[in-house]
């Protein structure tokens, strides 16, 4: 019978599991989604997954760069949902569909 | 005493008080608009239309919800739960007096303190934006859609100049906790001066607190930003298809918004609960001269009441202020309600402001809106934090 | 009385919540279902940071992560009105080849997580206070202010690029 007793501190590899967890749904969405916007979304999922482990490593050692790390990470995701937004408006006005296996030819 | 004991204590009778606020707050509006159009205003249910909000909850309770026909039933119901509960929590941070002993208790006045507090309430005013946007989506009409872009789009163009005028006077105060905002502001200059923000040498916030009191304007969509429920010219908003308890759910949540908003500008700017003067100028006897001023107007009136119950209520009313001047006049109480008189006065003054200019302005154009947003509000806001980055920087 | 195990369970509840929502954005044709999951991916993660004591971090997520880009997500697929995607005909090779290849990353990376970081060490609510919004900005201002210059540049490049791209129909 294995203990299923609940231990009074949460180990630290249960956080970076939980990374990886999603980490790996945010590569699934990538993958098999076939919405641009979704597929954009998956790629927010697999930063907020780094994210995570930036702010779990911070408290691991015992120091705010990690903090810092998930910050910079926060303003790049910021300015890429911009660009790639304005980029999504835009093949939507030229080709009126979302699915990304329709945007497949370089001419328009 | 046991810590979660005393915070179930301290809620319920925040959430008690903050909800009789939220129904009666709509009355005083209605009954301040009336009298700036000079009319009476509601008069019907009990004297002067006390009652009012009664019979408000009643009709809106018992009204039928109906979700329309094709719509996203999930995030129809989802929207005005989310706005309303998002609302009404960010008043957990507010703190509305100081610490004090209750029966041996000591305890501060406010449920919480955070040392994010003002990121908290910004947070959640963020996530507000979804109760909006989602409420317009999820109804199957062009003309929730459309208010819903409108609302959304306007709250997040006046978060921007909210925040930078949020950061100018912590620049002063170094703390993002409200309580210790509260106390950097206590103390006076040559002895008469308070320390608020907007007075704080070296750089008096007055032009933050204008800038912030415009953009909560915005951010609570009322008069002249109320473009979601122009109901006139562009047929509501984002509550166009809500009914009974959705529409009531909307409502509270922006008359909260106001409450929660107000509150948050007298912490930052007017020094919550210290008194305008020193106590030693007589500060104390502010309440009982305001109460007794009040019963005095009262009583003449009552003495030529121009309708049927004015001869009694005018009175009635009187005396019950006359008794809460008393109130104030005991000595052993007075460190618990003056400060909370305090709170309340300004408060009550910003709220009043915001029915008054109501009353006053008419309505931007949407597309003026945004400019005012964008090319006037928001470099003013940068300016204003520059200036006072410089100034904090140099002094 | 044993003492309730509160910090588990907290982050028993909080990591149900996020993989859940995470499984969902997966799953879900609508877009909008998509995107209210990752919100709801985002909140619990900001209170898992609070757990590990990120005060400014969690509030910085909720503000920027949760209440300014994806309300943008929003605005886009309510302006463009996306609809569902098309159901699947047939199970495509990225499916079948897939799912197996990431379940064998998932393990791989459990494995070596488990492997490598000792079980001992625990996460308790309160064993780091760095997080505070002083330390931050103590840290940005002085060791990496350089990189934070450097983001503003980035963040005035993508909102010309943005006003460019968005533009483009107006000349």
């Amino acid at each position: 019978m294995p203990d299923f007793s609940l231990p009074a501190a949460v180990p630290i590899s249960w956080y970076l599991i939980l990374s990886a967890v999603l980490f790996t749904l945010g590569i699934a969405g990538f993958l098999l989604r076939r919405s641009i916007i979704t597929v954009f979304m998956s790629i927010e999922l697999m930063l907020n997954a780094v994210n995570l482990t930036f702010v779990t490593f911070s408290y691991k050692l015992k120091a705010v760069d990690g903090h810092i790390f998930t910050f910079f990470v926060m303003v790049v995701a910021a300015a890429e949902a911009a660009v790639g937004l304005a980029i999504i408006l835009t093949v939507f006005r030229n080709r009126s569909t979302l699915e990304i296996d329709e945007v497949n030819s370089l001419k328009l | 005493m046991n810590f979660f004991l005393l915070s179930l204590i301290k809620t319920a009778i925040v959430t008690f008080a903050l909800l009789t606020l939220l129904a009666y707050l709509q009355l005083v509006e209605r009954k301040v608009l009336a009298h700036i159009q000079l009319r009476p205003g509601p008069y019907r249910v009990g004297p002067h239309g006390f009652f009012q909000p009664l019979a408000d909850v009643i009709k809106l309770v018992t009204k039928e919800g109906v979700i329309p026909p094709g719509a996203n039933k999930f995030f129809y119901l989802l929207a005005p739960v989310l706005g309303v509960a998002l609302a009404l929590t960010a008043i957990v941070v507010i703190p509305f007096g100081p610490e004090v002993e209750i029966f041996g208790v000591k305890t501060a006045m406010g449920l919480t303190d955070l040392n994010i507090g003002i990121l908290f309430i910004l947070a959640l005013s963020s996530i507000g934006v979804y109760a909006i946007a989602l409420g317009g989506w999820a109804s199957p009409s062009k003309y929730s859609l459309l208010g819903g872009l409108r609302g959304s789009a306007q709250m997040i163009s006046y978060e921007l100049p909210m925040a930078l005028a949020i950061v100018a006077p912590l620049l002063m105060l170094n703390t993002l906790s409200l309580r210790e905002m509260v106390d950097g502001q206590a103390g006076f200059y040559f002895g008469f001066i308070p320390k608020w923000s907007i007075f704080a040498a070296p750089a008096p916030q007055i032009f933050s607190f204008i800038i912030f009191l415009i953009a909560v304007f915005a951010e609570t969509n009322r008069v002249p930003f109320d473009l979601p429920e122009a109901e006139a010219e562009l047929v509501a908003g984002f509550h166009t298809e809500y009914s009974s308890m959705g529409f009531a759910s909307f409502f509270m949540a922006e008359y909260c918004n106001i409450v929660t908003v107000c509150c948050v500008a007298t912490v930052l700017f007017l020094g919550g609960w210290h008194p305008l003067w020193p106590a030693e100028y007589g500060s104390n006897y502010v309440a009982p001269l305001v109460f007794l001023i009040a019963a005095g107007i009262l009583f003449y009136h009552g003495r030529q009441g121009l309708r049927r119950w004015d001869k009694v209520s005018f009175p009635a009313t009187g005396v019950v202020f006359v008794l809460l001047a008393a109130l104030f006049l005991v000595p052993v109480l007075q460190p618990y309600i003056v400060p909370l008189f305090w709170f309340a006065a300004k408060a009550g003054t910003i709220i009043f402001v915001f029915i008054w200019i109501r009353g006053t302005l008419p309505r931007f154009r949407y597309d003026q809106l945004m400019r005012f947003a964008w090319t006037f509000l928001f470099p003013l806001a940068v300016l204003n934090l520059l200036i006072t980055a410089l100034v904090v920087a140099l002094v | 009385m044993p003492s309730i195990p509160l910090d588990a369970i907290l982050f028993l509840v909080l990591a149900a919540i996020a993989v859940g929502s995470a499984i969902n954005l997966v799953v879900q044709t609508h877009p909008i279902n998509s995107a209210l999951s990752l919100v709801g991916v985002m909140i619990s993660l900001a209170v898992l940071y609070l757990l590990l004591g990120g005060e400014f971090i969690a509030a910085v997520q909720v503000i920027v992560y949760a209440g300014a880009i994806m309300v943008l997500f929003v605005f886009v697929i309510m302006l463009l009105n996306a609809g569902a995607e098309r159901p699947r005909t047939r199970l495509s090779f990225s499916v079948a080849a897939g799912v197996p290849v990431l379940l064998a990353f998932l393990s791989a990376a459990a494995y070596f997580i488990l492997k490598k970081v000792p079980p001992a060490e625990g996460v308790t609510f309160g064993g780091f206070t760095g997080g505070s919004p002083r330390a931050v900005g103590e840290a940005l201002f002085t060791r990496y202010l350089l990189p934070f210059e450097v983001t503003s540049i980035l963040i005035l490049i993508a909102i010309i690029g943005a006003i460019v791209l968005a533009m483009k129909e107006i000349d």
